[in-house]
């Protein structure tokens, strides 16, 4: 008897007709673990780690959360090539409250996220009506210049950057702060594409002019979209702050820029889980590869390579498809 | 025509660089009216709807709309005013269903309230609206991205957008072109349906012989000047566009 395979795309609404799903303890927990998976690995990951890895861990939430800012700007047609600005203004906002003011970190840790937000956004409103490749260059000015401008005028401590910035509390408090932040925008902003408020946003990606031909200001949503983005970025950069304790020119850096990029596009861009799960990939793949040595850089970028070719619609995209896929063998009658 | 006219175009003039694409353009347009405006291509009939509706200042001159002059207001605010318009080359949302492409209309100030803001209601007013201008709802042709619908289902999404809005003003740019004779057949109804509702509307328009069984009132253009106005037929007895349309031998 010959087979052949089958494959049902969307099993699940075949089977279950949006009812029946209800009913069924296997089904509920089918539809449930995607969202169950990461919850509980985001509560119990820290207490199975080492300290070394934990910090690794603090790294990667960091680099997830700037990669989902990143996502939404680019959702909104935004293409940022200097997510170091919203990481590096937020970084200084905390530092400068807390090194001058003397601001507790818990205090200045949410001032710093939403002044972030607003000097960011302030900051790119003039620039907003560029588009595509023109606003991906001056983003990627911006942080390079504010550098400099800290290295002439010696505003904020110049090159030595501000030292002794207070701690957080405690490190548990460190990890689940992050890892809840994390979650609150993941889980926060998952729906906000298909609502009708990301439809605008996704159609200012599309095509701007028959956005504002609908009567929408479009700089508007822009701008609110820029908000959102920059808050979340400031909010990692303000944490990183009271993790080293120091806060300096490094945090305008180049990595912050690119590497959130690189987590959303290998993760699956357009979704906020794929960049979250790209960070998760390539934050600790680069810790492994550390051992190397010299040559590190080279495999890393080789990974990331492959990860591009073989996957272009990005790894979380693939995951989804393959997880509402059902497949099975069925005789064929010769 | 009313003492106040609706739309009132006066002394418009755009330059862009050396070239003169609109001269000294004055138009009145009174309520429920419908007007065509025709002319040999680069004549400067999109231009002149890119001024009206603000995507593009005018060098000189003024718009009036009831009375208010809105030259240089950005094109959100004029919509919102109820001037409405489709644009030439379709500019849909690719990456969405030809029903969500509804969506942002239907979200944009001027008709927020009007309609419910829950998750989902306007999606039922998408598809009632997608209904009307030919959408077939059993075929469900609504719900396909919009970068698979032929050209034809293109126009009347553009279209359909534009109502969305409920604007008092259509400027219809070049809707009928790319479209067969059926297709425009099928679209001759919806603007019809317009009409008896008292909206006002401009229409841009190649295909003369359909313009002509609707419009009121045509304005000629050629090198961004008006050369004729009137009714169709008289219009077309003009030298002047005889001349613009068939060359100077003619």
């Amino acid at each position: 008897m010959e087979k052949r395979k089958e494959r049902i795309d969307r099993g699940i609404k075949v089977r279950s007709g949006d009812i029946f799903a209800l009913c069924s303890w296997r089904e509920m927990l089918f539809l449930a673990a995607p969202r169950l998976i990461p919850i509980l690995g985001f509560l119990i990951l820290p207490l199975l780690l080492g300290a070394y890895w934990q910090k690794v861990l603090l790294s990667v939430a960091v680099f997830a959360l700037l990669a989902i800012s990143w996502d939404i700007l680019a959702q909104s047609g935004m293409i940022s090539l200097g997510q170091a600005l919203f990481f590096g203004m937020g970084a200084y906002a905390s530092g400068v409250f807390n090194h001058y003011w003397g601001w507790h970190p818990l205090v200045a840790l949410p001032f710093a996220t939403v002044m972030g937000g607003v000097i960011c956004t302030a900051l790119l409103l003039p620039v907003l009506r560029l588009r595509g490749i023109y606003f991906a260059m001056v983003r990627l000015i911006i942080p390079l210049m504010l550098v400099r401008i800290i290295e002439a005028t010696k505003i904020f401590g110049g090159t030595e950057g501000l030292s002794g910035i207070v701690p957080l509390p405690s490190k548990w408090l460190e990890l689940y702060l992050v890892m809840g932040a994390l979650m609150a925008a993941l889980f926060g902003f998952r729906r906000m594409p298909d609502s009708d408020y990301g439809l605008v946003l996704k159609g200012i990606n599309d095509n701007d002019r028959s956005v504002m031909n609908a009567g929408i200001n479009i700089y508007w949503f822009k701008a609110q979209a820029l908000f959102i983005s920059s808050s979340i970025g400031a909010f990692s950069g303000a944490f990183m702050t009271h993790v080293y304790m120091f806060v300096g020119m490094p945090v305008f850096a180049l990595d912050y820029s690119i590497l959130p990029i690189a987590a959303a596009v290998v993760g699956g861009p357009g979704n906020l889980a794929g960049a979250t799960l790209g960070a998760f990939i390539l934050v600790p793949l680069s810790e492994i590869l550390r051992g190397i040595g010299g040559l590190r850089i080279v495999l890393y970028g080789l990974f990331l390579v492959i990860f591009i070719v073989a996957l272009p619609e990005g790894i979380f995209h693939y995951i989804q498809r393959k997880y509402h896929q059902f497949e099975r063998w069925v005789e064929v009658e010769g | 025509m009313s003492s106040c006219p609706l739309l009132k175009v006066s002394g418009l003039y755009k330059n862009f660089g050396g070239v003169q694409a609109i001269n000294d353009l004055n138009v009145e347009l009174a309520e429920g009216e419908l007007l065509g405006l025709i002319g040999p291509n680069g004549s400067g009939k999109t231009t002149a709807v890119n001024l009206i509706t603000g995507f593009v200042k005018p060098s000189e001159g003024e718009v009036f709309y009831r009375s208010q002059n809105i030259i240089g207001w950005p094109p959100y605010k004029i919509v919102r005013l109820g001037i409405a318009r489709t644009f030439q080359m379709v500019k849909p949302f690719y990456r969405l269903p030809a029903y969500k492409n509804m969506i942002i209309p239907l979200y944009s100030p001027r008709i927020k309230q009007t309609i419910g803001g829950k998750y989902g209601d306007r999606d039922a007013v998408a598809l009632d609206l997608l209904e009307e201008v030919g959408f077939e709802r059993d075929a469900f042709v609504a719900y396909k991205s919009a970068s698979v619908l032929p050209q034809g289902y293109l126009k009347r999404l553009e279209l359909a957008k534009v109502i969305a809005l409920q604007p008092d003003l259509l400027i219809l740019d070049e809707l009928f072109s790319g479209l067969s004779l059926a297709e425009v057949a099928s679209i001759v109804p919806i603007i019809e349906k317009l009409r008896q509702e008292g909206k006002t509307i401009i229409m841009i328009e190649h295909r003369l012989k359909e313009l002509f069984r609707i419009a009121d009132r045509v304005v000629v253009l050629n090198f961004g000047e008006k050369i004729a106005e009137g009714k169709s037929d008289e219009v077309m007895q003009s030298e002047a566009v005889k001349k613009a349309y068939l060359g100077a031998e003619a």
